[in-house]
C-alpha cells in the first residue's frame, strides 16, 4: 500500500532535495495565507490557489485551483471558496498559493518503481500529449550529472530545447540539477515509490515545477513492496 | 561474485558423456565437432559401454578417466542419471561442466526441482556449471568447438554469450561469413548457475576478447545485472541484443512517470546508463561488435565519407541524420590538400565524390589526409570493388583474356586489394577508425574488394547505411566513456 501526499506536502520535500517549484506558501484559514505570502517575497501576483488534501486527487475536477489571482482581495474570496468546498471525507486540508509562472514549453519529470530494475527516473516532453508523443528518457536512480545530460540529449524533440518561439534555449545545467535533485529524492527518502513534477514548464530557460505529487509507501499500511 | 570460467574455456581435458558412435545423437556429435576443430587436449569419450565412436575408444565410466586429466565435463545424458556423473568427474579433478541435457527447469515441476538440486551440487563441489539445457561452449584460442551443432568459428576478438543457443549460431554465422572472428562463445541455457554477467565479467578479464557480445531476454536481478555489466562496460565494450519487447506487467501505473514507462524504455536507458551498446537486431549486434574488435574508437562524431559513387555518398549522410554523427564541412587545409589531388569536377565538399578522377594512387592518398586530419573523427569508403565487378564480367563475358582484358583485369582487382589494404593500415596508423562499405560484400563476396577486407580480419558493411549504424554505435561508446573521464 503506498500513500500519496498533498501537493504542498510533496512540494515541501522535493523543494528540500532542490528540485525547483514555483515560489508557493500555505496555510489552514484565509488569514494565514494571507499573513504567509504577505511575509514571502518569492510569490509574487499573479498567484494561483489550491485546495490541497492527501485525499484530494483531482483538483482541477472539483474546480479545486483558481488561476490568475492578480490581487489580495481576489486571493481572500478564491481561499475562501476553496475552504468552503472541502468536504468532510476530504481530512486536512490546506491552501497553496504559488506564483503563475509562464511559458510555452511544458517538460514532465517524475521517478517511478520499475518491477525489474527498482526505482527509475524520467525525463520527457510534457503537455496533453504527453502520453501520445512518449518521447522520455529513463536511467536507474541515482544518477550523476552525466547522467543527466545523456538523459537530455536523448530526447527526440530537441528543437524543442533550443530557442523556441521568443524563448531562451533550455539552460542544460539547471534541467541537469533539476534531475539530479529530483533522482536524490528516491535515492535518500525513505519509501519513495513515484514522483510526478507534472508539468515542469520552462520558464526564461530555466525547469520549474507547478505540480508535485509524491507516492510513498504506508508504513502504517504494513504491505511492504515486494 | 566472480566465477573463475578458464576450465569452462580453455579446458586441459574434456570428458563428454552420453557418447555411442549413432551419429545422431548428442554425445556422438559433440565429439565429432571437439575432433573436427581441432581441440588439442586430451577427449575422454563415456558412455553406457565400452566401444568405439569416430575411432575413438569409448570409456564405461567416468571412473576410468585418469586422475586431473580433464578439467572440464560436456554433459549430454538424461537428467536421471547427471548427478551422479557431476560427482565421478569432480572425483577426477573437474572444476567445469557444460549441461547440454534438458529436463530441467523447462521441463516442469519435476525438473525444477532436478535443477535446483543441480545448483547446490554445484555450489557443494565446487564447479562451474553452464546450461542446463544448453546448445555447448566455442573457445578458439582452445581450438573447442564442444557443442551440439554448428558451426565452429574463425579465432578473433569477440566473445558471444548468449540466453538463446540458437542466436550463438547466428553470430557464429555471421563471424564466417564476414570473416571476423570470435574469441569464445557459449549459450547460458536455463542459466541454473553461471549467467550472462558472470560470462562477461570473464571476459572483461580475457585476454583474448577484445568486445564482448550478448543475446538475453529475461533479466531476472535487473539492479544487480546493471551494476555488473556497467563495471565491465568500464573496462571492454558490451554489445546486447535484447530479444522480448513486451513489458513484465506488474508495473504500477498511477502515476504520470509509471503510464510513460515501459520495459523497453527503462532496458534503453538502463543500457545507455550503464555504457551498453544496445543493437535492435542480430545483424546490426554482430556487425557493431565486429566493427568495434576490428577497429579504433572514434573520439568524435566527425564522419568524412570518401566515395567513387555519387549515390552511396548520398546514403550515407541520408543515414547520418538519425544519428548523433555528422558529415563534418572539410576543414580548409584539408580541403585545399585533397583539391590537389583530384581533377575540378571533385563534389568539393563532404561526401568527396571524387567523380571517377582517381588515378592509381588517389584513394589511399585521400583516406590518408582524412584519417589523419585532426578535426576528423572517422573516415567512411564507400564504392570498393566496382572495377572489380566490372572486372568480374570481363572475365565471365568470353573474350577473356585476349583483346587486353587479362591485364585490365588484373589491375581493377590489384587495385581494389590494395584500397581494401589501405584502409586497414591507415587506420591502424592514424587511430581513426576507417570503414569500408560495398553491397558487394553480400552480392559479390568473391569480388577482391570483400576478400582483401575479410583476408585482413576487418568488417566490410553491406552498406553505407549499416556502417553508418556501426559507427554510431561505436561512439555512443566512445562518448559514454569520454563523459565519465574514461
Amino acid at each position: 500500500m503506498s500513500i500519496t501526499l498533498s501537493e504542498a506536502e510533496s512540494r515541501r520535500v522535493v523543494a528540500g532535495y532542490g528540485v525547483p517549484v514555483s515560489p508557493f506558501v500555505t496555510g489552514t484559514s484565509t488569514d494565514a495565507v494571507v499573513a504567509a505570502l504577505v511575509a514571502d517575497d518569492t510569490v509574487t501576483y499573479p498567484v494561483v490557489a489550491k485546495l490541497c488534501g492527501r485525499a484530494i486527487a483531482h483538483k482541477t475536477e472539483r474546480g479545486l485551483v483558481r488561476l490568475h489571482i492578480a490581487d489580495e482581495a481576489m486571493l481572500r474570496s478564491a481561499c475562501n471558496d476553496l475552504l468552503a468546498a472541502a468536504q468532510p471525507s476530504d481530512g486536512d486540508v490546506e491552501v497553496l498559493v504559488s506564483t503563475m509562472v509562464d511559458g510555452n514549453r511544458e517538460l514532465i519529470a517524475g521517478l517511478a518503481d520499475d518491477p525489474q530494475f527498482g526505482l527509475t527516473v524520467m525525463v520527457g516532453i510534457g503537455g496533453i500529449l504527453a502520453e501520445a508523443i512518449r518521447d522520455v528518457a529513463f536511467r536507474l536512480v541515482p544518477i550523476a550529472e552525466a547522467d543527466a545530460a545523456e538523459m537530455i540529449d536523448d530526447l527526440a524533440t530537441q528543437r524543442l530545447l533550443g530557442e523556441f518561439r521568443g524563448e531562451p534555449e533550455v539552460d542544460r545545467q539547471a534541467l541537469i540539477d533539476a534531475l539530479v535533485a529530483l533522482a536524490n529524492v528516491g535515492q535518500q527518502e525513505t519509501g519513495v515509490r513515484s514522483v510526478d513534477l507534472n508539468p515542469l514548464i520552462i520558464v526564461d530557460g530555466k525547469p520549474v515545477a507547478v505540480d508535485a505529487l509524491l507516492e510513498i509507501e504506508d508504513a502504517a499500511g504494513g504491505e511492504a513492496k515486494q | 561474485m566472480s566465477h573463475d570460467l578458464s576450465a569452462l574455456f580453455d579446458p586441459k581435458g574434456v570428458i563428454i558423456t552420453g557418447v555411442s558412435n549413432h551419429p545422431g545423437k548428442f554425445g556422438f556429435v559433440t565429439l565429432h565437432n571437439l575432433l573436427a576443430a581441432g581441440y588439442e587436449g586430451a577427449i575422454f569419450p563415456v558412455g553406457r559401454e565400452h566401444g568405439e565412436a569416430l575411432g575413438r575408444p569409448v570409456l564405461g565410466s567416468i571412473d576410468e578417466v585418469p586422475e586431473g586429466a580433464a578439467e572440464m565435463v560436456f554433459i549430454c545424458t538424461p537428467q536421471s542419471v547427471n548427478e551422479g556423473l557431476l560427482r565421478q568427474a569432480a572425483a577426477k579433478g573437474v572444476t567445469a561442466a557444460f549441461f547440454a541435457a534438458a529436463g530441467y527447469r523447462e521441463a516442469g515441476p519435476e525438473g525444477v526441482e532436478a535443477e535446483e538440486r543441480l545448483v547446490a551440487l554445484a555450489d557443494e563441489l565446487g564447479i562451474a556449471v553452464a546450461g542446463p539445457n544448453g546448445q555447448g561452449v566455442v573457445s578458439t584460442p582452445s581450438k573447442l568447438c564442444a557443442q551440439i551443432v554448428a558451426p565452429y568459428a574463425p579465432a578473433g576478438r569477440i566473445a558471444v554469450a548468449s540466453q538463446s543457443g540458437n542466436f550463438v549460431s547466428s553470430f557464429l554465422n555471421l563471424a564466417h561469413h564476414t570473416g571476423v572472428g570470435v574469441s569464445r562463445a557459449v549459450a547460458a541455457g536455463n542459466a541454473a548457475v553461471l549467467g550472462i554477467a558472470d560470462y562477461v565479467e570473464w571476459f572483461a578479464d580475457d585476454p583474448e576478447t577484445d568486445v564482448c557480445l550478448v543475446y538475453m531476454e529475461s533479466v531476472d536481478d535487473g539492479r544487480s545485472m546493471f551494476e555488473r555489466l556497467r563495471a565491465v562496460a568500464e573496462r571492454k565494450p558490451v554489445v546486447v541484443v535484447k530479444g522480448g519487447a513486451s513489458d513484465a506487467g506488474a508495473r504500477a501505473a498511477a502515476s504520470h512517470t509509471g503510464a510513460l514507462a515501459s520495459d523497453d524504455a527503462v532496458f534503453d536507458g538502463m543500457c545507455r546508463q550503464a555504457g551498453i551498446i544496445r543493437a535492435r537486431d542480430v545483424e546490426e549486434g554482430f556487425e557493431a561488435a565486429a566493427t568495434i574488435a576490428t577497429q579504433p574508437l572514434p573520439t568524435g562524431n566527425r564522419v568524412v565519407v570518401v566515395t567513387t559513387v555519387g549515390g552511396w555518398g548520398v546514403a550515407a549522410v541520408d543515414a547520418m541524420s538519425e544519428t548523433r554523427l555528422i558529415a563534418t564541412p572539410l576543414p580548409d587545409d584539408l580541403f585545399a590538400a585533397i583539391d590537389e589531388k583530384l581533377p575540378p569536377r571533385w563534389s568539393k565538399n563532404n561526401p568527396i565524390d571524387m567523380a571517377g578522377g582517381e588515378t592509381r594512387d588517389t584513394v589511399p592518398e585521400i583516406l590518408e589526409l582524412a584519417a589523419a586530419h585532426p578535426e576528423v573523427d572517422a573516415v567512411l569508403f564507400l564504392g570498393l570493388g566496382i572495377q572489380s565487378n566490372t572486372a568480374a564480367l570481363m572475365r565471365e563475358g568470353g573474350f577473356y583474356p585476349d583483346h587486353g582484358l587479362e591485364r585490365i583485369v588484373g589491375f581493377h582487382e590489384r587495385q581494389d586489394t590494395r584500397y581494401a589494404e589501405a584502409a586497414a593500415e591507415i587506420a591502424g596508423r592514424t587511430g581513426t577508425p576507417v570503414l569500408v562499405a560495398t553491397e558487394l560484400a553480400n552480392a559479390r563476396p568473391d569480388n577482391a574488394g570483400p576478400t582483401a577486407v575479410r583476408a585482413g580480419g576487418r568488417m566490410c558493411h553491406a552498406s553505407a547505411g549499416r556502417a553508418i549504424r556501426s559507427l554510431e554505435l561505436m561512439n555512443r561508446y566512445s562518448s559514454w566513456r569520454r563523459a565519465r573521464g574514461l
